[in-house]
């Protein structure tokens, strides 16, 4: 088991016949990734790189059914690009596009929680994130897939390559991963920490979770109380950003601390009283979630295998 | 990206929100021809004016950067005092800013101090509208001792500010209900002004009513979302550059993600999200990071290079840590753009490289044979106490 992709998971690419999407159309159909083709308007009907190419998410959908879409069209028309995923059904819509503006997300937003509301299911990944990996089942984004080893280990992230930090050691240490979610820098996003942690919590796969959060916000504590009422795993937390003075963007547009919120420092205090076993120092994260799996004196839930 | 007040202001007015009206120079001798000629706010019989610094911080009050003239004979001498002054407010940190502009506008007499401000609240996906009775007021500090103080009210972009929840906040402030229909027009106006423009954050403290009955906003503070620059252009035409720092805009133009910082060790990392963990660790290893600098997924020979000479541009970094998790990019990759580039600058601190990921000990290798005085790392905390250790045995 995983949570969210496997082996079986059927994607198409929007904007292929860009430079990065076919670039890692490409690299995720090399990792096993059922890619089955992918989307750029005006090029309906065409080859790229052995990919059949689709005028609209709509005829990729009638054509060959597909489960993922993941986009890499640019910022100013990524907006649209998701919207036409979720109009056309798809259920899963991975946005790796960095730079879209923060009120087209919030429109965005609306949109897909009036469809879930209304009874579809449409979830989204990221924007401004490296995708959805389901470690020898599914790459679906632009992490490297060789880090990765199957394993016991849920992750989830604001962060691109400390998340790959994070991974390698678990790699390394024998512990592997279950499935990595990168849910982007962004303010405004898609699934959030306590979606993914939810979707863990009830994963036989999954025996513990990093969870790697930034400054800004406060979307790491309302995982973190969701996780102390609801979860018997243990989550094992980091936040960046200790030393990010408040005011200025850090890289990420949502990492920055503002009117006096979403410090680290507040963040790791609120997330240690809610029971996450917070590390300040990332080199650590590996040894630490070992140490959690092996004192096993958490509350354990039974596992399949 | 933020503006200077002035031009917050002739956004307002453009919008349908109220401010003095004014006019802003860049020397005293401007202003004296202004106001001998009888130019605009001086040609009625206004007797006080706010003479006020324009730099992009908050504070300037408490500054000294706010002057109030009782006649207009007295505002060329504020005008000189003000301009070419280092204005050190609790938001521009130890070392201040110049003043290179003073906005000066007609005093208004205050009856009421309110304070409104529009935000972009991530977690509700909403613009909040926060608006307290203590105008004039830190409103961090209203919202720590008096949270009663503060009424914070959701509102959807789509829908905009309608007529009732301009009246609700109307009448949480306690104005004269005379004026709630101004009111509910002005935080309309406000409301679509943040939506089109593409606003983060839209503060008026104070906003008042005047002895006669008039909302003005007496002080404006606008920032916008940098990723819809692109599409606003009027926006993009107001960026000052001088309010920014000159290594941060070099490294804007080579597509490199920097922040100075104030402490001596210099870092470079690919990924904002390990760059910013990057700066704790240094930190955690007792040093002081001098920079956020985010060089992105590639990490090239001249990514590197363009890199370099912006960290050393800083005359405070005693030394630089270079922390690139190889993942796409292969190391040896990695470590051959940096050896090249450490060629070419000709660094004079002492360098620690940290290459983790694919084909690490390729990449290491390459750096230890490169002939190179540098420091080669496996671990990210260990490279942070190798570089701390350097500086310290340098000095």
């Amino acid at each position: 088991m995983s949570i969210l992709v496997d082996r079986s998971t059927r994607v198409i690419v929007q904007g292929i016949t860009g430079k990065e999407g076919s670039y890692h159309a490409t690299a995720c159909r090399e990792y096993g990734t059922r890619v089955l083709g992918g989307v750029t308007p005006g090029k309906g009907g065409t080859v790229h790189e052995g990919f059949p190419v689709w005028d609209s998410v709509k005829d990729a959908v009638d054509a060959v059914h597909p489960d993922v879409s993941l986009i890499f069209v640019p910022p100013a028309f990524a907006a649209d690009a998701i919207l036409e995923a979720a109009d056309a059904g798809i259920e899963l819509i991975v946005c790796i596009t960095e730079g879209i503006p923060v009120q087209d997300m919030m429109r965005v937003r609306r949109i897909l929680d009036i469809r879930n509301e209304e009874g579809e299911t449409v979830r989204l990944i990221g924007p401004n994130c490296p995708g959805i990996i389901t470690p020898d089942g599914a790459k679906i984004g632009i992490m490297p897939g060789y880090i990765h080893k199957r394993g016991r280990v849920g992750v989830v992230s604001r962060s691109g390559t400390l998340t790959y930090e994070a991974v390698w050691q678990l790699s390394q240490l024998g512990l592997g991963e279950s499935t990595c979610v990168g849910i982007g820098g962004d303010p405004v996003r898609g699934l959030n920490f306590l979606d993914v942690l939810a979707l863990f919590e009830k994963d036989p796969e999954t025996e513990a979770i990093v969870m790697i959060g930034e400054i800004g916000g406060d979307d790491e504590e309302r995982a973190a109380a969701f996780a102390k009422a609801h979860m018997t795993k243990p989550v094992i937390g980091f936040i960046a950003g200790l030393t990010a003075p408040p005011g200025r963007r850090m890289g990420h547009a949502g990492a920055i601390v503002s009117g006096g919120k979403g410090s680290a420092r507040d963040k790791m205090k609120a997330l240690e009283s809610y029971g996450i076993i917070v590390v300040d120092n990332p080199s650590v994260i590996g040894k630490t979630v070992a140490e959690a799996l092996s004192k096993g004196d958490y509350r354990r839930v039974p596992t399949c295998h | 990206m933020n503006i200077h007040e002035y031009q917050a202001k002739e956004l307002f007015r453009s919008y349908g929100v109220a401010v003095p009206s004014g006019v802003v120079v860049d020397s005293a001798d401007e202003a004296r021809r202004l106001i001998s000629e009888k130019q605009g706010i001086f040609s009625g019989n206004s007797s006080v004016y706010a003479v006020k610094a324009q730099i992009h911080a908050g504070g300037r009050g408490k500054a000294g950067g706010v002057k109030i003239a009782k006649s207009p004979s007295d505002i060329p001498g504020f005008v000189e005092t003000l301009l070419g002054k280092t204005l050190v407010t609790h938001q521009t940190g130890p070392e201040g800013r110049l003043v290179r502009k003073v906005w000066i506008e007609e005093g208004a007499q205050i009856s009421r101090e309110y304070y409104l401000s529009l935000v972009l609240d991530r977690s509700s996906r909403r613009i909040s509208i926060l608006a307290s009775t203590e105008g004039g007021m830190e409103i961090e500090e209203v919202s720590a001792a008096h949270p009663e103080k503060i009424l914070t009210l959701p509102v959807d972009p789509e829908m905009g500010c309608k007529g009732f929840v301009g009246r609700r906040v109307a009448a949480f402030l306690g104005l004269p209900v005379t004026l709630y229909g101004a009111f509910s027009t002005m935080l309309s106006n406000l409301t679509r002004f943040f939506v089109e423009t593409d606003c983060m954050m839209v503060e008026i403290n104070p906003l008042i009513l005047t002895a006669d009955g008039r909302l003005l906003a007496l002080d404006a503070k606008v920032s916008f979302d940098d990723n819809a620059l692109y599409r606003q252009e009027k926006v993009l035409a107001l960026r000052d550059l001088f309010e920014e720092n000159e290594l941060e805009i070099e490294a804007s133009k080579h597509r490199l993600n920097y922040v100075k910082l104030d402490g001596s060790i210099a870092c470079m990392v690919n990924g904002a999200g390990l760059a910013m963990a990057t700066m704790d660790v240094i930190a955690l290893a007792g040093g002081t990071p001098a920079n956020f600098l985010d060089v992105g997924g590639g990490a090239s020979k001249e990514t590197v290079e363009q890199a370099f000479r912006i960290l050393l541009g800083d005359p405070a970094v005693k030394g630089i840590f270079v922390n690139i998790f190889g993942g796409i990019v292969r190391c040896e990759r990695i470590a051959g753009g940096i050896i090249a580039a450490a060629k070419d600058v000709k660094l004079h601190v002492p360098l620690v490289v940290r290459l983790q990921g694919t084909n690490a000990k390729e990449g290491r290798e390459m750096l230890r044979e490169s002939g190179l005085d540098l420091q080669v790392a496996e671990e990210l905390f260990e490279g942070a106490q190798k570089i701390v250790q350097a500086v310290k045995g340098a000095k």
